[in-house]
């Protein structure tokens, strides 16, 4: 074990709204861990809270939420950083890929530009044509064909995979240390999503970036990250290896999603839904036979 | 583009075409008998007849307004022989109250109501813009309250009561502005301008005031899009993502809106323009309805048309520029 520190470190984390019935927490003491160059999987339905999370960790929740606990990058602190430091951390050392590529971008910005100010933003005194050159290899990198004219081309001629791809080499641009991926491959076809979590793989391998991978889909986990946090309504329920919750899942939640994941050998019957009251929220399952399964 | 501007020429036409039609048809059918209103007090049968036969009134109607489009775009020859008058190529015929030709008064007035235009809309998109992005700014504050007070009230007051209320307070009681007195522009430039200070603030705030929540709701929209967020997570500056990934998309719409109003203005403020006596195109539409001289109404209404659908025409070609997801040739 290298005795660096973690790439990230969330403890406690808890994000409250207000609402007319009194504070809501939709992430509550939420703990993560993530080793340089790691993959962490974020698995849990819709307003289990695995986007407010993401992020909650670049002090991007929404104005009326209120943020506590610790977000840890390499070991500086996060929650309560100045607005300014903030900035210079997101989209430099922390970068993003959100779930709707064409909504994500800008209709009105050619892609070039789009990519050209998210490096001119951390690297002062860049000039345009500098940049240009690093939007193209960005798009080359993401495998996007005559990247030197597709630069030039706005959001609507691309399609949903190649958005995505732009998307990627937007938040790569800068060569960031750890790239949260929001359903990422959500909004896109099935054979599209297969190439982008390919996509996802060979960034990874080939640069060492860290990788928080949010998503419902647990095939999608399966197949990129090496540990899995398991939410429902703002709790982590269960967390370990990706092998370890796919053959012994501790929690009934996690039972529950895994038997929802419909199967190509199985008999044809009714989809399985995940039953709200089966996984009624309990203390985290430690999965101890991981060594790295949350706070020691 | 040449072939889009082509169909929106042609579609433009048509436009003016019906609206020529129904404007015909309008008055062909309800207004009184022109002739006798022409003929005047000692009037004849065939002194009427002989009218009627000069203006054509005793053809059938699809003739007359055949006649009428002719007329527009190749001139057309009223009466006969010796009597004969020669109307030129854009001819709209002749007022009955002061045989004018009305292409002449249209081109006398126009650069008056374009002044009232240009001038009220300069301070509507100031004020609105302005307004606007201050109330998105401080969205929920004391001043976006204010502000939406503000436009309600003032959208709510009708053009003539503001016109009164105006006149009496910064003329008769704060003698602020002079009275208003016909000068030239090189006669005396600063008595024209403060003449025309009054009609472009009445004309303007119910614009302003409509511009002001446009503005305000299209940048709180624009600010809650994806691409914003994705601004922010790049770590641009908050500066950088205003001006850059909301401003633009949130004041398009503006421009839409923008030109169908200013096209509409220019053709004459009716009620302003008449409230002041300024001598534009709208005091002339206002004047000529009240004396039933059909051919004025004709060609305002026309001209009305016309600056609306070539405002719609322009709209399309700025849009063009400044949206790349309309560009055709895309």
């Amino acid at each position: 074990m290298t005795t660096d520190p973690m790439l990230l470190e969330v403890r406690d984390l808890t994000v409250t709204f207000p609402t007319p019935r009194g504070p809501l927490d939709a992430v509550k003491s939420l703990d993560l861990d993530l080793e340089p160059g790691g993959a962490l999987g974020i698995v849990g339905e819709s307003g289990s809270g695995k986007s407010m999370t993401s992020l909650a960790i670049m002090g991007l929740q929404p104005r009326a939420a209120r943020r506590t606990g610790s977000v840890r990058l390499r070991g500086r602190e996060l929650v309560g950083m100045s607005e300014a430091d903030l900035r210079r951390v997101r989209g430099d050392r922390v970068a993003m890929v959100f779930q709707d590529p064409l909504s994500s971008l800008n209709p009105y910005y050619t892609v070039g530009l789009q990519i050209e100010e998210a490096y001119r933003a951390h690297r002062p005194g860049v000039t345009r044509r500098a940049a240009r050159k690093i939007a193209i290899a960005a798009l080359e990198r993401v495998h996007i064909r005559d990247a030197a004219v597709r630069v030039n081309h706005y959001p609507h001629q691309f399609s949903g995979g190649m958005r995505q791809r732009v998307m990627i080499a937007m938040a790569l641009s800068t060569e960031p240390e750890l790239l949260i991926a929001d359903e990422p491959t959500t909004a896109l076809d099935v054979t599209v999503q297969a190439q982008i979590l390919d996509l996802l793989q060979e960034i990874r391998r080939e640069t060492g970036t860290g990788l928080v991978l949010i998503t419902h889909d647990l095939a999608v986990v399966s197949e990129i990250t090496d540990h899995i946090v398991v939410m429902k309504d703002g709790v982590c329920v269960e967390r370990g290896a990706v092998e370890q919750i796919f053959t012994d899942p501790r929690h009934p939640y996690t039972q529950a999603l895994l038997d929802a994941v419909p199967r190509i050998d199985d008999e044809i019957g009714e989809l399985r839904a995940v039953v709200p009251d089966a996984a009624t929220t309990s203390p985290a399952t430690e999965n101890t036979a991981t060594e790295n399964g949350g706070p020691a | 583009m040449p072939r889009f501007l082509l169909t929106r020429v042609s579609s433009g036409l048509m436009v003016l075409l019906l609206v020529c039609l129904f404007t015909y048809l309008v008055f062909f059918a309800l207004s009184p008998d022109p002739a006798v209103q022409i003929c005047g007090k000692n009037c004849t049968p065939e002194l009427i007849d002989q009218i009627r036969g000069n203006l054509g009134l005793d053809q059938p109607f699809w003739t007359q307004f055949f006649l009428f489009v002719v007329g527009i775009f190749a001139g057309r020859t009223y009466g006969d022989g010796a009597g004969a008058v020669e109307c030129a190529a854009p001819c709209l015929g002749y007022s009955f109250q002061s045989s004018q030709a009305v292409w002449d008064m249209i081109v006398q007035r126009l650069p008056v109501s374009a002044t009232v235009a240009i001038g009220a809309a300069v301070l509507w998109l100031l004020a609105g813009l302005v307004g606007g992005l201050l109330s998105a700014v401080k969205e929920g504050t004391f001043l976006d309250r204010f502000t939406t007070g503000l436009t309600l009230t003032s959208m709510s007051i009708p053009n003539y009561v503001l016109a009164l209320v105006l006149q009496y307070v910064l003329v008769v009681q704060l003698q602020w502005l002079p009275f208003p007195q016909a000068v030239r522009f090189a006669d005396d430039p600063v008595q024209w301008f403060l003449n025309f200070v009054m009609p472009w603030m009445v004309l303007a705030i119910g614009y302003a005031a409509a511009y002001t929540r446009l503005t305000r709701a299209n940048v709180l929209d624009v600010l809650r899009e994806n691409y914003v967020r994705t601004a922010y997570a790049k770590g641009l500056p908050q500066s950088l993502v205003w001006r850059r990934h909301a401003l633009r998309p949130a004041l398009t719409p503006i421009v839409t809106i923008f030109g169908m109003d200013f096209a509409g203005l220019l053709g004459g403020a009716l009620i302003t323009e008449t409230v002041f006596g300024i001598n534009g195109v709208g005091k002339m539409a206002a004047d000529s309805i009240a004396r039933n001289d059909q051919p004025v109404i004709m060609g305002v209404t026309l001209l009305a048309g016309f600056l609306v659908v070539v405002g719609n025409m322009v709209v399309d070609v700025v849009y063009t520029a400044i949206d790349p997801r309309v560009r055709v040739n895309a």
